[in-house]
């Protein structure tokens, strides 16, 4: 079942509450995203660190609803 | 039969450089896959590639062995370093070249790549 991109976007920010976030669709099968998730949250952490602050906002549907993610993460300078 | 957490374990403690996929990197299946193998093979990098599509237990058990939801999955020296994304990352930035140099893990940098 695929996820429309608002719900991510919505899910990304319950869980990362200052993050602005950018989403664009990679193919309009409503389950390739690219993401960009700008937070201060992520200031001082590793881009690994950063990416699973993200995929565990998004909890079980990284990987099920959500098949492909391409993301992108930066700490505001 | 070790179970498959060991299995992992000691794939990644006996190979300097594996990546976890979808397919194979002559055949690989998932588009983000054929991109981290791609990056590998450009950098003349050795490593192993294994094919998470083989079992459903393998496929699963990679995400748990590293809480990490998706494949494809890149570790150097037993350390996992992250998906296709965080690998296209390093590689754009340079920072790949020194992660490989201070692991002592053999590659061709690029002409013009900072190290």
């Amino acid at each position: 079942m695929p996820m429309p991109a608002a719900e991510i976007e919505s899910l990304i920010k319950q869980g990362i509450p200052d993050a602005k976030i950018e989403i664009r669709a990679l193919a309009d099968d409503g389950d390739h995203y690219a993401a960009t998730v700008i937070s201060q949250e992520f200031a001082g952490k590793s881009k690994l660190q950063q990416h699973q602050l993200v995929y565990k906002a998004l909890g079980s549907h990284m990987g099920g609803a959500l098949h492909a993610l391409q993301l992108q993460t930066f700490a505001p300078k | 039969m070790p179970n498959i957490n060991d299995q992992i374990q000691s794939i990644v403690d006996s190979n300097d450089v594996v990546l976890f996929m979808k397919g194979t990197p002559d055949f690989p299946q998932c588009g983000f896959s054929h991109q981290a193998s791609q990056i590998l093979r450009y950098i003349e990098v050795d490593f192993k590639g294994v094919n998470c599509l083989e079992t459903d237990e393998l496929r699963q058990g990679i995400k748990s062995f590293s809480n990490w939801p998706t494949i494809p999955q890149i570790y150097l020296k037993g350390e996992f370093i992250g998906g296709a994304d965080i690998l296209r990352e390093l590689f754009q930035s340079g920072e790949l070249f020194t992660t490989l140099t201070e692991k002592g893990i053999p590659f061709k940098a690029p002409a013009g790549a900072q190290a």
